[in-house]
């Protein structure tokens, strides 16, 4: 008979498997401490700005590096602006889009399509903002915004000369941008409505449409909404493609055609050259501009998760 | 009496597997008609054939007839969406649209055929509840969603909708398999009450169940409709050996 | 309601049905356009002035011919290196720590903090690593860029890490533990070795993700026109000498920028079809 001989442990077991525990909750908790860095960081480089013109900043529109005169209105305008018209760009296409792969698309093409989405996320910005100057600015310049003004001209928002790059350029690239972020949760989102609701809506005489409306969308509509703020997130931080689509003009203006400037590009643009108050002005930029994006992620991912 | 529905040499398949095989049976009007047999049979799959469902899956496809009032729903040129107004389905699971109120819910079938004069609307939502015995519990209630009401509640609110469009024939697929017992008595109970209005034809796995409320049983396996006679008949002195096995429990 | 009125309301909801199915598939179809456009004209501009030199020639001065961005392709594996030694690891404990120990309260919050710091704009993590280290240094430098690009990978290795790892059943966790290993040893040599291949192409991807980062490296790396002997100089790097090209006025850069996209493009998108082809053909639990 064999007997199995028991190897007394040299030191306890428990104490490895709580160092090991503490090691990597430590990781993750240091993680979240460089999260707080972050914050605390740019506070730190902004504040002499911040001491030398208070919060009221935000609300002014007054950029000059010269007279060291500071107000950063003018790139909230364009960051606020360059966002919303993203969003409403891109979401009607991605949940349509959404809708159409997990409602109607069949096998081979549900995996192609949802693929090539998932690809326009890769892209890195700079290449979509190169991609911009040299293909999407002329184009908007020649023939889309010359057609926008004689279409929808009447409005003030079509008027002006067409520059090509500004802020429907910017708008427009970043649609492009955040469509496969509204597009894949949307999509994730329709897939968990359980099958029955679909066939609910059909046993009772509704069309394929009206089983996909009352069936799917109706009830997915707090998701669906996430899923945009995630996406409006995410155009309010984009830099590179921006920058280079924006026209870097630092004032307000209502017309789309016209230049202008994002809290992320003015930073882009600025940063290298600027010294001493300037410098701190911009790192409020950037402090404005982490406050915000993170709220509207806060905001997005409490929606998503309470929905899921 | 004459059928109201009758399955004519019936076949439906996923892709290449034979899940419903030469199916022939007849469902005589007013009357509750049960289905019955071991898990996997394809007694699903042909109640969802009797409302074109079958064919919404990918892959899937039907072959012979199907013929309600006398015309073939599967006849080229017929639209799936007109027939399902004529058949009304509920389900395993008690689905009512969560987005919307138990108003809303009810009378889902009628605003999708048009009808929005509110009065109208009003009437049938009651009757339809009053039928599906469970007006007196909701009818303060109405426009509370519909998630606020439990499982069998829900579940008789799904049979309220169904009904209210008024269609001739109600499918049940194995409606009380997910409620508890004093929920699924309630609705054996309903479904007795309802075969005076419509004609029932009902899915399930409760060979109980099927003795207890039906008037016609037919027992499925593998596929095949192996016999199709009275309740009392089949569970008492059924023709088919395979029959007889089933109902006194030799294997599920 | 007569028949005659039902028919005619079903031809009007059968034309809405139509239509919005066909306007649910254009928009299908309009939502991946662009990507073929980018594609195209990366390609189609890039390939007519793509040769080897790219690779290891330096940038030379507007006029003369020739000339590549090797310094800039050579830049940016540095920093992807310096990103990943730190990067890799820390954000593969994280991973641990929230797919083995991640039940609590604590934990959840750990999670969604996690998850809301994958989202941080990178021109602000670029700004945070100005200021920890590119300000009391006094110089731009590519040991600050390559850290910059860490502090981006962490979190999104955490996280997918975390779901890989909690992909393991449970069972197979129990029969470790019911052989006698240690939680931690479970942990090491059945979970993690298990799903080593799925954690490396998560790796992967965040290293694809950083590699096309240009806003954090403004503030810490910089650029440079030369080679760059040591990690405490500027250094160049492929995203930011295409931007620096591409809002040039010279058409001899612009060209080169365009090359620069083909490259980073062709890069990142051959990790993810890779991974793709991966996880279809080779991982089959």
């Amino acid at each position: 008979m064999r007997y199995v001989i028991i190897v007394a442990r040299k030191y306890d077991v428990r104490t490895g498997d709580r160092l090991f525990q503490l090691f990597v909750a430590s990781a993750a908790f240091a993680g979240l401490g460089l999260l707080a860095a972050c914050f605390y960081e740019i506070y730190t480089l902004s504040k002499p700005a911040l001491e030398a013109f208070g919060f009221g900043l935000i609300f002014k529109n007054a950029w000059d590096p010269i007279q060291n005169e500071y107000g950063i209105l003018a790139f909230v305008y364009g960051t606020v602006v360059t966002s919303f018209l993203a969003v409403m760009i891109a979401t009607p296409i991605s949940v349509a889009a959404a809708a159409f792969l997990s409602e109607l698309a069949p096998y081979y093409l549900k995996k192609s399509v949802a693929f090539l989405i998932e690809m326009l996320a890769a892209i890195p910005s700079v290449v979509y903002g190169l991609w911009g100057i040299f293909v999407l600015a002329p184009f908007l310049r020649t023939t889309g915004e010359p057609f926008l003004a004689n279409t929808l001209g009447f409005l003030p928002f079509f008027q002006g000369a067409p520059y090509g790059v500004g802020m429907l350029a910017a708008g427009l690239i970043l649609a492009i941008m955040i469509t496969p972020t509204i597009a894949s949760l949307t999509r994730e989102i329709f897939e968990t409505v359980p099958r029955s609701q679909r066939e609910a809506a059909l046993a009772l005489g509704a069309t394929r449409w009206e089983s996909i409306k009352l069936g799917v969308l109706k009830s997915a509509i707090p998701g669906i909404l996430g899923a945009v703020i995630l996406g409006l997130g995410r155009a309010l931080g984009e830099t590179m493609a921006v920058t280079m689509l924006i026209g870097n003009r630092n004032d307000i203006s209502i017309s789309l055609f016209d230049p202008a400037q994002t809290m992320a590009s003015v930073l882009a643009n600025e940063y290298n050259e600027a010294s001493g108050l300037h410098l701190s002005a911009l790192a409020s930029v950037g402090l404005a501009l982490f406050v915000v994006s993170f709220f509207t992620n806060v905001i997005a991912r409490l929606i998503v998760w309470r929905s899921r | 009496m004459k059928a109201i529905l009758k399955t004519e040499r019936l076949n439906a398949f996923f892709e290449s597997f034979h899940a419903v095989r030469d199916v022939n049976l007849e469902v005589t009007p007013n009357s509750v008609y049960a289905l019955i047999g071991p898990s996997g049979c394809g007694k699903s799959t042909l109640l969802r054939t009797m409302n074109r469902l079958h064919e919404e899956t990918a892959g899937a496809s039907v072959q012979g007839k199907v013929i309600l009032e006398g015309k073939n729903i599967y006849d080229a040129g017929v639209d799936p969406v007109a027939i399902r107004r004529r058949i009304g389905m509920v389900f395993q699971k008690p689905n009512p649209f969560p987005s919307m109120s138990i108003f809303d819910n009810t009378i889902v079938g009628l605003k999708l055929a048009g009808i929005r004069k509110l009065s109208l609307l009003n009437e049938v939502a009651e009757r339809s509840l009053k039928r599906s015995a469970l007006w007196d519990e909701v009818k303060d209630k109405l426009k509370e969603p519909s998630t606020s009401l439990s499982g069998g509640q829900q579940q008789r609110l799904c049979i309220a909708r169904a009904l209210a469009i008024e269609p001739p024939v109600l499918l049940m697929d194995e409606p009380t398999s997910a409620l508890d017992p004093i929920s699924t008595a309630r609705i054996e109970e309903l479904v007795t009450e309802l075969k005076k209005l419509v004609t029932v034809v009902i899915v399930t796995h409760n060979m109980q169940q099927a003795s207890r409320i039906s008037d016609s049983t037919g027992f499925m396996y593998l596929g095949e409709l192996v016999e199709s006679d009275k309740t009392s008949k089949i569970f008492t002195n059924p023709h088919d050996e395979r029959t007889e096995r089933y109902v006194t429990g030799r294997y599920g | 309601m007569s028949v005659i009125q039902l028919n005619l309301r079903d031809r009007r909801r059968k034309i809405i049905d139509r239509l919005m199915l066909l306007l649910l598939v254009m928009s299908a179809f309009f939502a991946v356009i662009p990507l073929l456009f980018v594609f195209y004209y990366v390609m189609s501009k890039a390939l007519p002035h793509i040769n080897l030199e790219f690779f290891y020639q330096l940038p030379v001065p507007v006029g003369e011919s020739g000339g590549g961005m090797g310094n800039a392709v050579m830049g940016t594996m540095k920093l992807l290196g310096i990103a990943s030694i730190v990067g890799i690891p820390w954000g593969i404990f994280i991973g641990i720590y929230l797919s083995e120990y991640g039940k609590s309260k604590t934990a959840n919050a750990v999670r969604f903090f996690t998850d809301l710091f994958t989202s941080v704009p990178s021109i602000i993590i670029g700004l945070f690593v100005y200021g920890l280290i590119v300000k009391p240094m006094g110089s731009f430098s590519g040991i600050a860029g390559g850290l910059s690009l860490a502090v981006i990978m962490i979190p999104i290795i955490g996280r997918s890490t975390e779901e890989i790892l909690k992909l393991t059943p449970i069972h197979i966790r129990e029969a470790g533990l019911a052989l006698g290993l240690s939680r931690r040893k479970v942990i090491i040599q059945i979970v993690l070795r298990g799903s080593a291949s799925a954690v490396f192409t998560g790796v992967l991807l965040a290293i694809a993700r950083a590699s096309g980062e240009t806003a954090p490296l403004l503030f810490t790396a910089l650029n440079n026109s030369f080679w760059s002997n040591s990690l405490l100089e500027p250094m160049a790097s492929l995203p930011v000498q295409i931007f620096t090209y591409a809002v040039s006025p010279f058409e001899e850069w612009q060209n080169q920028a365009w090359v620069g996209a083909f490259v980073l493009v062709f890069f990142v998108f051959g990790v993810n079809l890779l991974v793709r082809i991966w996880f279809n053909f080779g991982v089959k639990r």
